[in-house]
Parts: structure tokens; sequence; C-alpha cells
């Protein structure tokens, strides 16, 4: 546990979503970080108020009635900092996802080289690529033109050249972005944020900048095998925070109030999950985030300090669910149910779920189904960011998710959850965890904030990590290997700190629960037998692990991977049925 | 916690803002009539350019070209007018392979936009143009019976009112649908049977006011030119009660849809206008407003999905059916039934 060794700030964290506002607030307490709590309200940056200020406003006052502390003012003003009679605050962080994606061109020299950079940078914030320029697509520059100029970009990221190398073709692709940006009306030029060889930093500035607000960005393709997309973050964070202003009512109070540090969500999400990857770099892991949010669904993985961050941008359990169904077709997300359901009914109920998308499920078939369309929108995130997981990553197999410890589960669909079991359910189907890992909830969905508040008080990101917050779902063993069902694949020991000893045999398909009650620690031998995986240094190896049990104990989840579902559909709702019965999501 | 409102009004002012996505041009004056149909302003989505080498085609160093250029920057050409030179003996030329504006000269090049298929922003409703958004659109403002809906297929038009849903809950089959329609706008109840919407097309009908949707036809009623508008959700919903009186008491009326898809964001959503006698006083309606208790709200989601019942208790911190806890209310339905609610899942009818 850190102890605090400076003055210490009370900070006011709040973000943006794009249905809810919430308010939080972290003061010290008993030397030590605390949230103390929250305020949550309706965004209000679509009509009728068009200002996210009415809703960040009652999301405030929510806050105010929970900790009985004044934050704002008689003027309206939110008191910075703390006053002698213990009113207001000493910081202010906020971070947004509330908004229309933006628009993106990308351009880059060769489509799956630079270009693909170039969109994978964008793919880091709430950004939806509408067209890509490359060399490889042999349209003349006026046809490159046109296209830039129906896109209607927010901005152009452009990449491009090796340090060192090509600048004459980069420079004939600046030439059909000069263009598009001199024939927009000036009001609506995009600004252009330069990625590439930084030798051709200052041409370019030279070229475009009567026409265009131009940010330079360290190379994120300084060599045609190397991708660094992390430092050109801030550039494109710039670009993001700018865009909200122009866009949305309330920000630049908002922009006040945090001095101008607004951020996107996703960048401080991925902020937190990469605080903790490097904390947790011994376990030579790596750490994976999810957030599910009503619009978009960001992933984050960190692997030690590389982090891996792709935000889904129109993908989301609200408004954006029907972009599910471009993705996966309705049968194959009815296979993971463990309810008779008709294609005629999921199809309604995303279409009905996206025209309200603030609206929660009273019953509990409707909160089923929403959990199994949560899991199937984070398998196909998953799908996307696992391109990007560096070669070296450790893992049982080709296609399979890597060794992750912890794996942080963020977004009320999951923290809302009345059961935990229901929670822990629709992460192990959607991303089928290998070897030993935590799952951990954030259950006040912090993570973006508390990746916010890094930059005005760090002790706050270390000590708002901790287990009142990310409350353990469970330890999840989840054995790598093939055989047929039933047939016994791993021997569990578990010495309790007592002294007591249980044994159990898990046979493939099996998904079990362990009791080990919530904070008590315990030692597990695994050994797996033909030659199962369980992440001990390889298949067959057996070895010991020092567990810390949660919510739901330890978790077995022995049914190989991928999950194979059987083909019949009354045996495999049944048999879905009983893994819910385990854990108590039903 | 602010209250969604779902406005269905007998008689209101209806004030919209009809803007292009770009810049382009206003085409009425203030204070002309319009109807939903008419157009308003127009721009130029798919724009064309065409980039002329001049130096190459006239056959001359880059730095000689600018004395040869016959067309400046602004200028309309048509096509085969010469824009640069000539140039030698031969007298080279070259000329505009289409018709269009001359945009930009320079470093040997020509840069001509070609005249493109325009854009045109329509009304989306009767009523009078109050104010110009130079560039970009019309304010319209009239006075009308309001039902707004929550899905559009991004059509519009302007007919009469004809009633086929003798009940807020009926099938609309293909069945309903006679020649007699032929330009009416039709109002009908659920509809989950594609032939409906073949037919609607066919006849064609100017308009398809709806209760509920099956989601499947979506693709198909995407591709429709009638306006297809959904009111109140998808799968077979009955209409709600207070639309279905409203509407269902208009037979002949004449009533402009605007099927524009819903977007929070700026708030515009599908609508039927219906028009009133002339000097009817319309209703005050809020645009904001907080749930409070006696409010007549409708259900927006399963149990109980397109039901009107009225708020009986005032909004607080509740445990659901579920174990979800949520701010929430009680409300009672006429049918004597009551549930606690998520306050999400109402919307106020106004």
């Amino acid at each position: 546990m850190s102890t605090l060794t400076v003055n210490a700030d009370s900070v006011l964290a709040i973000e943006i979503g794009s249905i809810n506002t919430r308010a939080v607030l972290f003061d010290v307490v008993e030397n030590r970080y605390r949230f103390l709590g929250a305020g949550n309200a309706l965004t209000t940056a679509g009509a009728p108020f068009h200002d996210i200020m009415a809703g960040v406003r009652e999301a405030i006052s929510q806050l105010e009635q929970a900790t009985g502390r004044t934050l704002i003012g008689v003027d309206d003003r939110l008191i910075l900092p703390v006053q002698a009679d213990g009113s207001g605050v000493d910081r202010c962080v906020a971070t947004m996802s509330a908004g229309a994606p933006m628009r993106v061109v990308a351009v880059g020299l060769l489509e799956d080289v630079s270009a693909q950079s170039a969109q994978n940078l964008a793919n880091t914030t709430y950004a939806q690529v509408v067209e890509v320029l490359s060399l490889n697509d042999r349209r003349s520059t006026a046809a490159r033109l046109d296209a830039v100029l129906r896109a209607r970009p927010d901005v152009i990221i452009m990449a491009g050249g090796a340090e060192g190398g090509a600048s004459r073709s980069v420079m004939k692709l600046v030439e059909a972005v000069g263009l598009a940006c001199y024939v927009t009306p000036k009001e609506q030029r995009p600004p252009v944020l330069f990625a590439g060889n930084q030798s051709l930093a200052k041409p370019i500035r030279d070229e475009l900048a009567a026409y265009a607000s131009v940010y330079i960005a360290p190379n994120i393709r300084p060599a045609i095998e190397t991708e660094q997309l992390l430092a050109a973050q801030t550039q494109l964070a710039e670009v993001y925070r700018q865009n909200r202003k122009r866009h949305i009512a309330g920000v630049d109070v908002i922009e006040s109030w945090t001095n101008g540090h607004l951020l996107s969500s996703a960048m401080t999400f991925g902020r937190t999950i990469r605080f903790i990857g490097n904390e947790y770099a011994k376990t030579r892991k790596g750490v994976l985030g999810v957030d599910v949010g009503g619009s978009n669904t960001t992933l984050a993985a960190a692997f030690g300090d590389n982090l891996k961050l792709h935000v889904n941008a129109r993908l989301g359990i609200g408004e954006n669910l029907p972009g599910l169904l471009a993705h996966s077709a309705v049968d194959e997300i009815i296979r993971w149910s463990h309810m008779e359901l008709s294609e005629e009914t999921v199809r309604d109920f995303i279409y009905n779920k996206a025209a309200y998308p603030a609206s929660l499920p009273v019953t509990n078939e409707e909160l089923a189904l929403e959990h199994l369309l949560t899991s199937q929108i984070i398998q196909v995130a998953l799908k996307k960011i696992m391109r990007s997981f560096p070669s070296e990553a450790f893992r049982a197999g080709a296609g399979l998710l890597p060794w992750f410890e912890p794996i942080i589960a963020s977004g009320s669909v999951l923290t809302q959850a009345p059961s935990r079991g229901q929670t822990a359910m629709t992460l192990l189907n959607a991303l089928q965890p290998t070897g030993v890992t935590t799952l951990a909830l954030d259950q006040n969905n912090l993570a973006p904030m508390i990746g916010a508040a890094s930059s005005v008080a760090p002790i706050l990101t270390v000590q708002a990590l901790d287990a009142t917050n990310f409350i353990n779902l469970g330890t999840v063993i989840s054995p790598i290997g093939q055989a047929q069902p039933g047939v016994p694949i791993l021997r569990v020991r578990v010495m309790f700190n007592d002294g007591s000893e249980t044994t159990h045999d898990i046979k493939y398909g099996a998904l079990d629960i362990i009791n080990l009650p919530a904070g008590q620690s315990a030692t597990l031998h695994l050994h797996p037998l033909h030659r199962f995986d369980v992440g001990m240094g390889g298949a067959g190896r057996s070895g010991s692990v020092k567990v810390i049990g949660g919510m739901l104990g330890l978790i077995i989840d022995a049914r190989g991977r991928p999950i194979n579902l059987p083909a019949d559909p009354g045996r495999r709702r049944d048999l879905i049925k009983k893994w819910h019965w385990t854990l108590g999501a039903a | 916690m602010y209250a969604p409102i779902r406005q269905i009004i007998p008689i209101a002012y209806i004030q919209r803002k009809r803007l292009l996505p770009v810049p382009g041009k206003v085409t009425v004056r203030q204070g002309g009539k319009v109807i939903a149909t008419d157009a308003v302003a127009e721009a130029i989505l798919e724009p064309e350019h065409i980039l002329y080498d001049l130096a190459r085609g006239l056959g001359v160093p880059e730095d000689e070209v600018e004395k040869y250029i016959q067309r400046k920057p602004d200028m309309e050409v048509e096509e085969g007018d010469v824009l640069a030179g000539p140039v030698g003996i031969t007298r080279r030329v070259v000329r505009a392979t289409r018709a269009g504006r001359v945009v930009l000269t320079a470093g040997g090049h020509l840069l001509l936009q070609v005249k493109s298929q325009v854009f045109t922003l329509r009304a989306g409703m009767s009523g009078v143009v109050t104010e110009l958004h130079p560039d970009r659109g019309v304010t319209i403002e009239t006075t009308g019976g309001l039902v707004q809906g929550v899905w559009g297929n991004g059509r519009l038009g302007v007919g009469q009112l004809s009633i086929v849903a003798q009940s807020p809950d009926e099938e609309l089959t293909p069945a309903r649908l006679d020649m007699s329609m032929r330009l009416a706008v039709l109002l009908g109840g659920a509809c989950s049977n594609p032939e409906v919407l073949r037919l609607a097309e066919e006849l064609p009908l100017r308009g398809l006011i709806l209760a509920s949707m099956s989601a499947a036809l979506i693709p198909q009623a995407l591709k429709m030119r009638c306006p297809v508008i959904v009111l109140d959700g998808f799968g077979r919903l009955p209409m709600n009660p207070v639309a279905y009186q409203l509407l269902s008491t208009s037979e002949r009326n004449e009533v402009s849809i605007n099927a524009e898809p819903w977007n929070h964001l700026t708030g515009n959503r599908p609508e039927v206008i219906l028009s009133v006698p002339a000097g009817a006083r319309p209703l005050e309606t809020p645009d904001v407003e907080r749930f409070q208790k006696g409010d007549l709200v409708r259900v927006v989601r399963q149990p109980f999905h397109g039901k009107i019942g009225e708020l009986t208790s005032t909004p607080a911190l509740s445990s659901l059916a579920n174990g979800i806890v949520a701010p929430a209310a009680w409300v009672a339905f006429e049918d004597h039934q009551k549930m606690i609610l998520p306050l999400t899942n109402l919307e106020v009818l106004k």
C-alpha cells in the first residue's frame, strides 16, 4: 500500500459518455486516496439540450448530495481550489466519449503498411475511417481529391516514409490532400495530422499550412516492420479535443475547469491499463482491459509498457448496436444463448435498444439478451485488436488469447449486472482466456477517470487501483489442449492458508467452481494431464501458483479453446444453461 | 432526472431547421410558403474535378504556362472551351472536356470542378420559411398536429391520410391494400409481411405510417421511395393509444411525413405533421422537463413496451425485478397493472 508523502489534492473526475455523464470525487482519507462518491446523469450533448453542461451539472449535483460537499458555487461555476469552508475541489479532470466519431481520411504510402498504420492510429480514438489513400489505389490526383471531398473528413491522418526513406512519393500524396484543403470552404477545412518521415515535416507544413491546421507527430511507421502509435496519440488527442470543442457546446467550460486537459475516455482507459501493465510486468503476461459503452467498445492490452488500444467507434450496446449485425450473423449470436430465441426476436431487440440506448433490461430474459449481445460485441472487438498483439506475446497457440493477468472489465452493462456470475459468464464466453488469469470488475467504472487523473495526481492512480474499486470476480484456470469430453485433463490441488487441502480432477468440457472465499489466499498446484497447457511453462508442465479468492471463488474453465458448442440446439441450450447455473448467472 | 419527451400533440407550434450537410445554395425566400416535398436548398455532395496538366498539353515549360491561360479561377466553362493556348505554329490548345468552373490554376495545372448532380434538400413539412441560414438552409414554421416516431426510411411525402388500422394492434396484411389507396398516406398497424411494403411501393402510396415493423424488413424499407415511418418500435407492438386516437380521427386530412432517421445528437426524428384549420391555437409544450408523479408516460421497452401509463410515485433509486438498481418509479396502466420501471425506459407524452 502506498502512502502519501506530498500534500494531496482532492480531485473531481468527470466522464462524459455517450449515454451517461458521471462525476466522481476522490480525496485523501486516512492518508490514502479514496473514491468518495459518484453522481450520474444522462449526457446532454444531443437534443434537446445540445450542451454537455446540463448533464455535467446534474451529475455534480448528485455527487454533492452523495458526499455532502459543495462543489458548484452560487455563480454556477466549479469551485477551484478547495476553500476554507471545505467547499470545492483542488483539481478537475475530464474525459469524453460523447458525440459522433471523427471522420478520418487515412493516407499512407502502401495500403497495408503506412496507410494501415494511419488507420490503426485513428482507431485509438473515437474515429471512423471513411477513406484511405495510398499509392496502391492508382487513382489520379483529381480522383483522390474527389475522394477526400466526398468523405468530408474531420481530420486527415498522413503517414508514410520510413525514417530517412521515401519522400517524393509522400509529397505526391500531399498534393491531393493540399488540393482538397484548398477546395474545401475555409470554415470546414479538416486539420492534417502528419505522422510520417520526420524529414518531411517542414515541407509538409510549408505546403499545407496556408489551407489547414497542421499537426506534426512522431513517425508511426519509422521502419517497415515497426509500428509506434503511442507517441502520436498525444497529437491525435489534441485534434480530438479541438474537434469536440468545435462541435459540442459546453466543452469549452470543461476545458476551463481542467486547464485544457479534456481527453478521450479511450485514451485514459488505455493509460490505466498500461499503468497496470507496468505493475504486472514481472508476470511476463499482458494486461487486458475491456470497456463496453453505449456507442463504442474499447479494448486495451498492455504488454509491459507496450500498449495496444483499439476503439470500435461504431460498436456498442446502445445506439450503435445494429452495427453488430455487420460483423455477426444473428444465428451466430443466438448459438450462445441458453434461451430459445428466434432470429426475429433478436433483430427486433437490437433495433429497439438502439432507438432507446439508455433503456435498461427489467426482466431476466432481457438482461440475458443484453449480455448475449455484449459477449458478441466483445468477440468482434477482440478479433480486431488481436491483429495488433506483438508476436512475442506468450500464448498457448495460434489464434488463442495470449496469457493475460489480470483481465479488467468496465462499462455499465457489465458492472450493473445484478449477478457477478452473469458478468463472468459474458467475459469468459467472449474472451476465452487461457492459462491462469484473474477477472477483475471495475465496479464503479473508474478506469478512464483514473487514467485522466494520473497527470495531476499520479498517486491517486496507484491507490485507486485497489480491491474496493476493482473487485476480483475470480481466478480463472483454463487448460489448453485437445481431448474427448469427460476425459480428465487437470488435477488441481488447493492448499488453503489453514493447512487444509482439497484435490479436484477436472474433466474436459467442464466449467466448475472451486470454493475459495473472496479475499482468502490459497496455493494451487496445477497438474495437467494429456499434455494440456495451463501456462506453467509449456504443454504438460505442472506448477504452483498463489491465488486470491474472488466473488465467484476459483473458476475452472475446461471447455476447450476455442469453445466448441454442440450442433444440436437443444443439447447446446442445456449445456449453456448448466454453465450459467454453475456460475450463478441464470 | 430529465425526461425524454415524445411529442404527440393535436395542435402544436412546430419549428424545424432544415440544413444541408455541406455549404450550398438556399433556393427559397424568407416568408415563402412551402410544402414537404418542395426544394429549399441545394448543394453538390459528390464533387468531381479534373486536373489538366497545361504544361504538358501545350508543350511549354511549367513557368511559361501562366501567360497562355484563358480561363481564370471562378470562371464558368463549357465543354470544348479553350482553357489555355494557343501555342506555337500549330496553335496547340487545351480544351475543357466537361462543362464546369475553374477552381485553381497553379504550377502549370488547371483544376476544373465539373458540373455535378445537385443534391436537393426538401422542406420536410408544409409551412412558412421564417429564417434563412446562408449557404446552409432554412427554418420552417407551422401549426399542426404532431406525431413523432422512432424510425424512418429517410423519405418524405405529403398526401391524404387513409385509415386502414381499425384498432391500434391490427396487423397490416397485403389484403388490406387496394387501388383506392393510391397516392394516399396509409395508417397501418403492425407490419411483418414484406409483401405489404412491395404493394405500398407498387400502388404507389405517398406514405406508410406503422405502429411497428419487423426489423427484418428494414433493408427493404430503406430501398423504398415511399416514406415509411414506425411510431412505436420493432416487432409486433400496438400503436400507442394517444397517437392512434389523433391519427385515426384525422382521415382525409393532409399529412406531411418526414421519415428521416432518428438522430439522437441533432434531435431530428421521424414525424408526421397533420394539417389543422387556420387559426387553430397551438398548445404550449416544453422541450425539457423532469419526471414527476402524475406524468403520462409511454414505456419504450419490454415489459409493457408501447403501453401508456401514469407515474404514481416520486422517482427514486430502486431495485428492478431482475436486481438492477436504477432511478425508477411506479407506473400504473389502464388495465390496473402496476410495475416499478426504470426512468430510462419511459418517455413523457406531451
